[in-house]
């Protein structure tokens, strides 16, 4: 049980760890001044989750790890981050589609775990529903503008959800830590969410004059469980590098 | 109270301090980032308590983060602990707690005043009236409501004339807006 919770807090904290490595890859390099911030405040908002996550991870896990150690001293099979957020940033449609895909599925799982049993649990993801909150609106906002916007910004947002849907189908999956955490009344059914993210992606895409592809397509899975692309190792090996080349480093 | 020394002279211990003046010491640490506010205008400070026991008097000051990943928070920590030590409080311990979260309610009156003459338009209505279908987008036509909160007015000459340059800003708790009317940039304090 300890186990499979330690594993579920590492998922929670490895996706907003890893999306957030590759919001920061824009930092500088933003499309305008305006969207460059809101990047890097959008990762800012996320490091300071997986602060939260990963600190209690640690403190679950029982071993003194701190959410540095975890963050900085696991290899890529011992991450448990959905392959979505690991997927690098592409162009700019497809950086946005990618934050609107995951944004509006990570409002859903928290504000279910707003009710978990556990309190730190609800405790942290009341703090970060908030943020996330904030995020999706910026999202959602953008993905209606540009699929609604010319030509060209259509075409790319459209080849950009072609491309990320084969990720989004590991959201909704359920293996044995999330069916050990629901039996114990810490998380909700996960497969529970998908229902409404189709529902509100749905009218998003709409909207946004975009066409969704079918809900039941082959789905690609794996990172929850620590299978990850090649993508994850070289993400790691720039957010790590410190730590691997002075371990102890302290600022 | 009195403490004896080694050589058998006595000398008075400094006086505790009331609680209303240990609030009010933290009430002069400034936010790092906004140096008009103070912590405590903030809502930062949500609590200050002093335990007793055999080695004397420890206090402990309980802070809330105000974004999770904002850097602030361990500037504000520290200084915390810097001020208190300025007033002879060397035992003081900090608590951060989470729940409940955060949240632009809890900026006092005389903060939002303060922010206002700064040049910071401060937060408009209250986060904990605040509807989250405004995420929904997908609905339909974008709500007006998400780019400008009613009521809000230009810091420089008050009018409501105002458009969303950026929903981001200099710091996690700001927005970027311009005035249509005196067509001054200004940050906004956002609702959370």
């Amino acid at each position: 049980m300890l186990d499979d919770k330690f594993d579920y807090l590492l998922r929670l904290g490895d996706n907003a760890l890893v999306l957030s490595q590759r919001l920061t890859e824009w930092v500088g390099k933003g499309p305008a001044l305006e969207e460059d911030m809101a990047l890097a405040n959008t990762a800012l908002d996320l490091i300071g989750q997986a602060r939260l996550w990963l600190g209690y991870a640690g403190e679950v896990e029982g071993m003194g790890r701190t959410e540095d150690q975890l963050a900085f001293l696991r290899d890529a099979h011992q991450f448990r981050n959905l392959l979505i957020v690991e997927r690098p940033n592409g162009g700019y449609a497809d950086t946005l589609m990618r934050q609107y895909l995951f944004d509006s599925w990570h409002l859903l799982l928290l504000e279910q775990l707003t009710r978990a049993s556990d309190e730190r649990i609800a405790a942290i993801a009341e703090k970060a529903k908030k943020e996330v909150t904030y995020h999706l609106r910026r999202s959602a906002d953008l993905v209606v503008r540009l699929g609604d916007g010319n030509q060209e910004s259509h075409r790319r947002m459209q080849a950009a959800l072609d491309e990320l849907w084969v990720y989004t189908g590991e959201m909704f999956e359920v293996d044995s830590v999330d069916e050990i955490l629901e039996s114990h009344g810490i998380a909700g059914s996960v497969s529970g969410l998908r229902s409404p993210w189709l529902a509100q992606v749905g009218r998003t895409l709409a909207a946004a004059t975009l066409n969704m592809p079918p809900a039941d397509a082959w789905m690609q899975k794996g990172g929850k469980q620590g299978r990850h692309g090649e993508h994850l190792g070289f993400l790691l090996a720039e957010m790590q590098f410190l730590q691997r080349a002075y371990p102890g480093l302290q600022w | 109270m009195v403490i004896s020394e080694p050589d058998g002279s006595t000398v008075s211990a400094p006086k505790q301090p009331s609680l209303d003046q240990v609030w009010a010491w933290l009430d002069e640490i400034e936010d790092p980032e906004i140096p008009v506010i103070s912590i405590v205008d903030l809502g930062i400070v949500r609590g200050v308590r002093c335990l007793n026991d055999a080695e004397g008097s420890e206090w402990v000051v309980t802070i809330t983060p105000t974004y999770s990943g904002c850097p602030a928070t361990h500037v504000i920590a520290r200084s915390v602990i810097e001020r208190l030590a300025q007033h002879g409080l060397t035992r003081v311990r900090l608590e951060t707690r989470i729940a409940p979260p955060w949240t632009t309610d809890w900026m006092s009156e005389e903060g939002k005043r303060k922010l206002r003459n700064y040049g910071i338009a401060p937060p408009v209505g209250l986060a904990a009236q605040q509807s989250i279908s405004l995420v929904d987008i997908g609905r339909g036509a974008r709500p007006a409501s998400v780019a400008v909160p009613a009521g809000l007015q230009c810091p420089q000459c008050g009018s409501g004339e105002v458009s969303l340059t950026s929903q981001f800003g200099s710091t996690p708790c700001k927005a970027l807006y311009r005035c249509n009317s005196c067509l001054e940039p200004f940050d906004y304090f956002k609702c959370h």
